[in-house]
């Protein structure tokens, strides 16, 4: 990377030696550009003060000290410049409430100003930031990664349509027309500017037609604006950047051209097309080998990760090699691979992901916006104002048109119009950004008039970023545009939207259409019966109800271990990895089924322990006796599990739970537990057969112990283990979170004890009387003495017991396994 | 010839105004209706059961029931119909209406209300204005019948978090001998509060004449 910030030498390394932050303005301070491969802004100027200041002063004698600063100059100024706009990040987020009102990307830019007027207070040349290459092959690919891996799929394709069009049609109508308009001006001689010519106007008219509205979308999350508007502002900024680079090379190559010949005109059309398409077609091709490789890696969980980036990375280059979308690629292998991939790898991979996809791709847009406020203030900038002026008026004025005209034209083909308030939400939401800038920026330096280009665009990025951005919130509110309620996961709307699903499709088949539903439906069948069969090594296809199921089942054993071992140092590190998850997560909301499974296994295996001890506590001190005090133990625990649950789904604010989880000891039981009566109200047989389901299949089964088999269950789901634990930081971390959970057994242990006897109740309840909870638990004694050898045994031989097992049997899932509340018809 | 075809519009006007849907839609409905039928004036479950492209569709039993239930054709009966005629069928399809690109907020109210109740309705197969366990098990099951490795008792426990699920949002101070015997109308609309129904339950009905597409689908 020729990021090449170099300084001269002298002064630069006396600075370095003292702190870190003197460190950067001093070094960043005394740069003159170090002659690096690229298109750098500044003439490359030879170090004039006294290169050979201190090292290698004594070439005779061993050096007992030496310095050697040109070797790690440019991967050390790099890594500089990363971390202060890592730090302006992290201050603004100190205060919280300035990045709700004011966009991060405004913050950033402002840093940048103040950076720059330093800089330039002082005389210092700014870096040479960005040359064509180091842009294309390393800034862009994580920006356009990020948005790729992240876009919400489902809204998406059920808008696609409108999405390709506002992107394609979108882009190129503000093109053409803010080209044209500007040319027109150019021939106003009061502007002085009559030598621009119409290539040159369509080229800038293009870098400024790329929207990049991050700063609107975490407003658009933030008020929760409808999906449809959501997505297709997402949709457009993804789309028309990869129709913009497209424009920007087909124009730059255009604006070299002394004549323009007709056609070149309808070559360049036929080159749009087999640039976007075979884009396309290579992001689909990468992907897919992603998802197939990723097939293979369950005993390389450590490099995992690494095949996502080198895929997507390898699509982007080898799209470039041939000149081709390469945007348009690594956008459609990472929608096409991650579906898969999330699915085959192991979660903590998918973590990791995730957690890198984003944090590149931040990084990389902190740094142009960073360097977008510095280079602001320390380039030559070329002033016409009339130029300049009416550049900004035509952007607003042909992205408005545009978004009006396209939206009567596509609003007979939706579902849901577009009612005024979206389209203008739309349009103001078409801030200019990173890549604007920096296609500004590896202009060519061909064009005479780069410099006004450049200013030019400068001035509306920081318009539409600091007027736009920071007014839209307040907008969108006023207008009150219409909303989606995005962070709905309970199982009935979950159950409810598949069931509206299927209904669509239906009507669709009665009234003989075909229409979205219908294709969508025709798509799964082809992904369940042949992708998910080729990519997915484990291609049991999964409910998005069950999913969610086990998703909010999670989280409330997630909120009992969180009580449960609060105060233990490992156990902490399960729930903050899901808290990361979660905020990792966020523009998606729901987990892979492959994370939940993966989650849900690091979970049984830190409750296991808790239920081994447990159970070996029971069985050292002999059985009590005393039917009053187990009764109480069971109904405490039911009545914590019980209540658990339903607070669980009323919020997923720990402290509800909390709130449920124990009872104090001065209050009185009869006043908060479910009354066994609800807990056990399970008499019809159905319910019992799947209470009874486990032992039948398992190596233990005996007779009558149904109750037995938690702590069983909870061995079941031991297989997974090793992988789980490839990686031996794990594998401590966890086996550390055992120690820790199992220390607080003792203070927890009454509850647990009562474990297995929660799956006695139904059983109790089907023979007798369903109210008369202490005969029952009496009259099991023997079974509940049976029931402690097994668990007594399980511990001495566990490994055959999970070993055995085969890793795919969803239905033995312990969650799920869990008996059920039945209320009662 | 004159007369039957002023008969036939008036008799389309009618629909038109009961329904929304415009001439064209119509038309086009009949086509269908026509096609469905045999050209018959009614339209029998088992013509519904026929079409082959119904045949993957988990639900289906639920949707054509939908068609003939007495409580979706806006009227107060209840009860079901062994045969419908084209205007119930127009009936039932005006439910997935989408709304016109004006419409006030007390118009969008009533269409969601009105998506609702076909939802319930699509539940409550006894017609008792409540989903019991039993009933939404059924759909529970059904939705996840195809999709595989699910068995019927994680499907049966879905449908028990889910009924607990509605049970604590509605009656979150249940004293404790109280059980929650099933979801009324009014809880169900509790739980889909947030729910955005103008995205989701809609078609749009194509106003083109789609006869060749429509044979070819239906031949498929």
């Amino acid at each position: 990377m020729d990021l090449s910030i170099s300084s001269r030498r002298g002064r630069g390394l006396l600075f370095i030696m003292s702190t870190l932050l003197c460190l950067m303005c001093g070094s960043r301070g005394e740069i003159p550009a170090k002659p690096s491969g690229g298109v750098t802004i500044l003439p490359p100027v030879k170090p004039d003060v006294d290169p050979q200041a201190y090292p290698d002063t004594e070439k005779s004698n061993l050096p007992v000290f030496t310095m050697d600063y040109p070797r790690i100059q440019i991967p050390f100024e790099i890594t500089l410049w990363v971390l202060l706009a890592s730090f302006a990040k992290i201050g603004f987020h100190v205060y919280h409430k300035i990045t709700v009102w004011v966009p991060e990307s405004c913050l950033l830019v402002s840093i940048g100003l103040i950076v720059g007027a330093i800089m330039h207070s002082v005389k210092e040349e700014p870096p040479a930031v960005l040359s064509s290459n180091v842009f294309f092959l390393y800034m862009l690919p994580p920006i356009v990664l990020d948005s790729g891996y992240f876009m919400p799929t489902r809204p998406f394709f059920e808008n696609v349509g409108t999405v390709l069009w506002f992107a394609v049609v979108g882009t190129l109508w503000n093109s053409i027309g803010i080209g044209m308009s500007l040319f027109a001006i150019c021939q106003i001689e009061a502007f002085g500017v009559q030598d621009i010519n119409l290539q040159e106007n369509l080229l800038f008219a293009t870098i400024i037609s790329a929207v990049d509205p991050v700063a609107v979308l975490s407003v658009f999350e933030d008020v929760s604006v409808n999906e449809q508007l959501y997505i297709v502002v997402f949709g457009e900024c993804l789309f028309n950047d990869a129709v913009t680079v497209v424009l920007y090379n087909m124009f730059s190559f255009v604006a070299n051209m002394p004549v323009v010949e007709p056609v070149d005109v309808f070559l360049g059309v036929g080159r749009f097309f087999v640039v976007g398409l075979g884009g396309l077609g290579f992001g689909v091709l990468f992907g897919f080998v992603a998802a197939f490789t990723t097939r293979f890696t369950s005993r390389v969980r450590e490099i995992e990760p690494l095949f996502i980036f080198m895929y997507s990375y390898l699509a982007y280059l080898v799209a470039e090699l041939f000149a081709i979308s390469s945007i348009m690629a690594i956008i459609t292998c990472a929608l096409t691979m991650k579906y898969y991939v999330e699915e085959n790898v192991s979660q903590r991979s998918c973590t990791t992901i995730r957690h890198v996809v984003k944090m590149l791709g931040s990084i990389s847009e902190t740094l142009i916006f960073f360097f977008l406020g510095v280079v602001t203030i320390t380039t030559d900038h070329e002033w016409n104002v009339g130029y300049i002026l009416f550049t900004l008026l035509f952007a607003f004025i042909w992205r408005g048109l545009g978004v009006l005209v396209l939206t009567q034209i596509i609003n007979p083909f939706r579902t849901i119009p577009f009612n005024m308030k979206d389209q203008f939400g739309l349009a103001y939401g078409g801030l200019r950004g990173a890549i604007s800038f920096a296609l500004a920026f590896t202009l060519p330096d061909s064009i005479s008039r780069k410099p006004l280009f450049v200013t030019a665009t400068i001035v509306i990025i920081l318009f539409t970023v600091f007027i736009q951005g920071i007014s839209i919130r307040p907008l969108i509110e006023f207008i009150n545009v219409r909303r989606t309620n995005r962070n709905l996961d309970t199982i009935n709307v979950e159950v409810h939207c598949r069931l509206m699903e299927h209904t669509m499709a239906g009507i669709e088949d009665l009234c003989g259409q075909w229409s979205h539903f219908y294709w969508k439906d025709k798509f799964m069948k082809f992904n369940t019966r042949i992708l998910r069969r080729i990519l997915i090594r484990d291609s049991r296809s999964e409910s998005s109800i069950v999913a969610l199921y086990k998703k909010l089942e999670l989280q409330s054993a997630m909120e009992i271990l969180d009580t449960v071992s609060g105060d233990i140092s490992a156990a902490p590190s399960i729930v903050s990895l899901y808290e990361e998850k979660k905020s990792a997560a966020k523009p998606k909301k729901k987990f892979m089924a492959g994370d939940l499974r993966n989650m849900h296994d690091i979970l049984s295996k830190n409750m296991y322990k808790i239920r081994q001890r447990t159970v070996a506590f029971t069985g050292k001190h002999s059985l009590p006796s005393d039917g009053h005090a187990r009764e109480i133990l069971i109904r405490r625990h039911a009545s914590i599990r019980r209540s658990l649950r339903p607070g669980s789904f009323q919020t997923t604010g720990v402290s509800k739970s909390q709130k449920y989880f124990s009872l104090p000891a001065g209050k009185s039981l009869d006043s908060n537990f479910f009354p066994p009566k609800r807990l056990s109200s399970s008499d019809d047989h159905e319910t019992m057969s799947e209470v009874a389901y486990p032992p039948r299949r398992s190596r233990f089964s005996s007779s009558s112990s149904s109750r037995a088999m938690m702590p069983l269950r909870r061995l079941d789901t031991l297989k997974e283990v090793p992988s789980v634990d490839a990686l031996n930081e794990s594998r401590s971390e966890s086996s550390a979170a055992r120690r820790g959970v199992s220390r607080t057994n003792s203070s927890y242990s009454d509850s647990h004890v009562s474990a297995p006897r929660r799956h006695l109740s139904p059983s109790a309840d089907r023979d007798n009387d369903r109210n008369v909870r202490q005969e029952a638990a009496a009259g099991e004694e023997e079974e509940e003495e049976e029931q402690q050898q097994q668990q007594q045994q399980q511990p001495s031989h566990p490994r055959p017991a999970w070993a055995a097992e085969p890793r795919d049997n969803t239905t033995r899932n312990p969650l799920l396994r869990r008996p059920q509340w039945n209320p009662k018809k | 010839m004159g007369a039957s075809q002023t008969r036939s519009e008036s008799v389309y006007q009618e629909l038109m105004d009961k329904t929304g849907f415009s001439l064209e839609q119509i038309k086009n409905l009949k086509k269908r209706f026509l096609h469905l039928s045999g050209n018959e004036e009614t339209i029998s479950r088992e013509n519904l059961d026929a079409i082959p492209a119904l045949a993957n569709n988990p639900i289906r039993k639920q949707i054509i029931e939908a068609f003939f239930d007495k409580r979706n054709q806006r009227s107060s009966e209840v009860g079901h119909l062994e045969e419908i005629g084209f205007e119930q069928f127009v009936m039932v399809m005006s439910h997935f209406r989408p709304p016109a690109l004006r419409t006030s907020v007390e118009e969008r109210e009533v269409m969601r209300k009105e998506k609702l109740q076909f939802l319930f309705n699509m539940h409550d197969t006894d017609n008792d204005g409540v989903i019991t366990l039993v009933e939404y098990r059924k759909v529970v099951e059904e939705l996840l019948s195809k999709s595989g490795a699910i068995g019927h008792e994680a499907a049966r426990a879905i449908a028990d978090a889910a009924m607990l699920e509605v049970a604590s949002t509605n009656v979150p101070d249940m004293a404790p001998d109280d059980f929650y015997e099933g979801i009324t109308f009014e809880h169900f609309e509790q739980i889909l509060k947030g729910l955005e129904m103008e995205s989701r339950m809609h078609i749009r009905f194509l106003d083109v004449d789609t006869s060749t597409m429509r044979c070819g689908k239906s031949t498929s």
